[in-house]
């Protein structure tokens, strides 16, 4: 077995224990700290049921992003959905046998990698070309597009110009799960797209990737609007509220 | 700042975004409140020596105790959707008015004290650490912010600026920097009972003065009752109504509309305030002392519904905040929320704002109308926006749109929308919100009012409008300061209440 094997073996332990780790305690953090007054941007829905039909038409539509700006919202939700069917579609590497539905969808992931590519690079140019975004943009704005596109590119490149031995590849991770290390094709394209999933995948929790769980707990968007009906407290503000 | 050289900006042909002005608004800083204004309500005098510690040690502190601030702090990716829309930003060009660049100047100082990456690597994840430069900008830009919330309607995460410039105001007001406007206000609130500062026996006179003027002018003996102990309502509003025109016609409407109805009220010298600035200074407690002062007026004169009269942050307060400070509301289970909530009458909204009564007596044909007096006037509604998109009236979502609406609708026959991407929750603040309606505040208060005063000379461009209404206190002291400098009267500013009174027959007559 190679180096390279052992190298990227480790490197995804490691990032996944980061990962994971640093996402718990990230989530926890947000879960505990309290929320002292009720301030959902209004109108806004009365009940629960109604929060979670707002929170899924904001996840899975990016609803205040459309009514905001339509560029933005094309690439980014163009992104995103390419994204989302392509880490799908990746769940055959992980899985044996392969589940029907990431069979089924295997043809539009193929798609939605160059969904997720244009959409990036729609989004970059953004911060090139408007002058407002150019301003707000940081460093880490575009090393962050230049790591998810070349992550993009690295994995388009393998599948329609470079093959690599994705048996083989498979074999590598279904071994990583099970604790039994097994050789990882050697393939200059792989290297590059693992070692920048990896690298992604330490920067998610200490990063502003984490707009994906801090939606689902942004006070304007996750609270019902009923101060009337119900007395809302958070134990801090409780205690000067109880007195 | 010299008065006369502030000049409204060009109304814009076609809304387009304004290119970028850095630097446009960096003088713009308000009077800093003094050592006795800041001590007096439980801050430090002056600029502490140790500020910088103080201040990222309250910021750990709040970051602790709201959620909104961590989560916000966190999320924000940059994506540009909120660029384009503050009214300081369009009626200024100040990429600093720009949402996310105002929230910046709080997250990069947060990525750098509370971030392993910013610790490491600032200048890649854009972190500062907080110099007396970045202080002077924080002074600078979040006294350029009204709080609207227009930003966190068009957030994908929902980011709310209010929220980090609440945030911003309390950490200033922490290590001494401390605004005199607002921090004045709370200081004659927590005194007198009311943000001007008008003792209980001025309020007196003032009320008998308006009930001489109403029988003059009606020749029906209109009562404005003042600390009734057993009236059913005790009605909470701005002290701007006591005095201020436009504010005051809108006062005689509500007596009128009560009067009519035959509902017994009160006002209250105790409680003679509906404002609460501790709200624009992210003070949790001080916001909570200004609600006490309700809570403890309407036990102490036994009322059984609390009424909220036209105030746009009073009514955020009231509806949101009240039952959660103070047990005022609805739902409670606690002895102390329950030791209130009996005495109030549970068929009625608490509080209800001051226009769901009003439309609630008129579907119940307990109001009559004279619609043809207000046939003088063509009529349009500026939705003010801590009611638009912090608060609700009646059941369902929207109430807070569409109840002042059908009210000026019942009362008036000439009423006309402004362009629809400037009302409802889409609204544009007047300009003079969440603590800048001062003087030496004008010339952001003229700038941010661009966008409301181009929708405005629309309307009355082609369809002769001449009274805007609206139901913010804070609303009709900037239009009718700022109309004039876009060519505009200032009398065609004032309250839906106004435009009730104008029309309203009081039974009497009849």
């Amino acid at each position: 077995m190679t180096a390279a094997t052992y190298f990227f073996a480790i490197l995804f332990y490691a990032a996944t224990a980061l990962l994971v780790v640093g996402l718990i305690y990230k989530i926890a953090d947000f879960a505990r700290t309290p929320a002292p007054l009720l301030i959902p941007t209004t109108p806004a829905p009365t009940t629960t049921g109604g929060v979670v039909f707002r929170m899924f038409r904001e996840v899975a539509l990016f609803e205040s992003l459309f009514k905001s700006n339509l560029w933005i919202w094309a690439f980014g939700w163009m992104f995103h959905m390419g994204l989302f069917l392509v880490l799908a579609r990746h769940l055959r590497y992980f899985t044996e046998p392969v589940w029907t539905w990431v069979a089924l969808i295997q043809p539009f992931g193929l798609y939605a990698g160059f969904a997720m590519a244009a959409g990036l690079a729609g989004l970059w140019a953004r911060r090139f070309l408007v002058e407002r975004i150019r301003y707000i943009s940081t460093p880490s704005d575009h090393l962050m597009l230049a790591l998810l596109l070349g992550i993009a590119a690295t994995g388009l490149l393998m599948k329609f110009v470079m093959h690599t031995d994705i048996v083989a590849v498979k074999t590598f991770f279904l071994g990583l799960m099970r604790f039994d290390i097994q050789p990882l094709p050697e393939h200059p394209g792989l290297y590059i797209h693992l070692g920048l999933v990896a690298i992604l995948m330490i920067v998610f929790p200490i990063s502003k990737l984490l707009h994906a769980p801090g939606v689902f707990f942004s006070p304007s968007r996750n609270q019902a609007d009923n101060p009337r009906e119900a007395r809302h407290l958070a134990p801090w503000a409780a205690k000067l509220d109880a007195k | 700042m010299a008065g006369p050289e502030i000049k409204a900006p060009p109304f814009r042909d076609i809304p387009t975004i304004p290119a970028l002005i850095p630097g446009a608004m960096a003088a713009s800083k308000p009077y800093v409140a003094n050592q006795k204004v800041q001590e007096g309500i439980g801050f430090r005098g002056e600029l502490a020596e140790n500020w910088q510690e103080l201040a990222i040690e309250k910021m750990g502190d709040l970051l602790g105790k709201y959620r909104s601030l961590k989560v916000y702090m966190d999320s924000c990716v940059h994506c540009g959707a909120c660029t384009d829309k503050c009214h300081y930003f369009i009626g200024t060009g100040d990429p600093k008015n720009m949402p996310v660049a105002r929230q910046e100047l709080m997250r990069s100082v947060y990525r750098r004290y509370f971030t392993l990456p910013g610790k490491l690597f600032p200048s890649l994840v854009g972190a500062k650490d907080l110099t007396k430069e970045v202080l002077d900008d924080w002074y600078s830009y979040f006294w350029q912010c009204s709080e609207c919330r227009r930003c966190s309607l068009f957030c994908p995460y929902g980011i709310d600026t209010a929220e980090v410039t609440m945030a911003a105001r309390a950490i200033m007001d922490h290590i001494g920097l401390g605004q005199k406007y607002s921090n004045e206000i709370l200081a004659k609130v927590n005194k007198i009972g009311n943000n001007l500062g008008l003792p209980g026996p001025a309020l007196e006179d003032t009320l008998q003065g308006l009930e001489e003027d109403v029988k003059e002018e009606t020749g029906v003996d209109v009562k404005f009752p003042l600390d009734v102990k057993g009236a059913d309502v005790l009605l909470i509003t701005p002290s701007a109504d006591f005095f201020a025109e436009p504010h005051i016609d809108s006062l005689i409407g509500y007596a009128k509309v009560f009067h009519a109805a035959g509902i017994s009220w009160t006002l209250s010298s105790y409680a003679s305030e509906a404002g609460n600035f501790g709200l624009f200074n992210g003070s949790y407690e001080m916001m909570q002392k200004v609600a006490m002062r309700i809570r403890d007026s309407a036990l102490e004169l036994g009322v059984k519904r609390i009424v909220v009269g036209e105030c746009g942050h009073a009514w955020r307060v009231a509806y949101a905040f009240w039952n959660t400070l103070t047990g005022l509301g609805g739902g409670g289970t606690d002895p102390f929320s329950i030791e209130l909530q009996k005495q109030l009458d549970p068929t009625f909204r608490q509080p209800s704002h001051i226009c769901e009564v009003t439309w609630d007596l008129i579907q119940q044909g307990k109001l009559k109308f004279d619609k043809s007096a207000n046939d003088h006037r063509t009529i349009t509604f500026h939705d003010s926006c801590n009611v638009a998109r912090a608060s609700r009236m009646g059941d369902s979502p929207g109430g807070q749109f569409d109840i002042p609406r059908n009210i000026i609708k019942a009362v008036a026959n000439n009423y006309v929308e402004m362009e629809k991407s400037t009302v409802r929750e889409k609204t544009f603040c007047c300009g003079g919100g969440g603590g800048v309606l001062t003087d030496d505040l004008l010339d952001i208060r003229v700038k941010g009012a661009l966008p409301r005063m181009e929708a405005l000379k629309q309307v009355s461009d082609h369809d002769g409008v001449n009274f805007m209404a609206t139901i913010c206190a804070i609303c009709k002291a900037q239009f009718t300061k700022v109309l004039p400098y876009y060519g505009f009267n200032m009398r065609v500013v004032g309250g839906v209440h106004q435009l009730v009174s104008t029309a309203i027959k009081l039974g009497d007559e009849q």
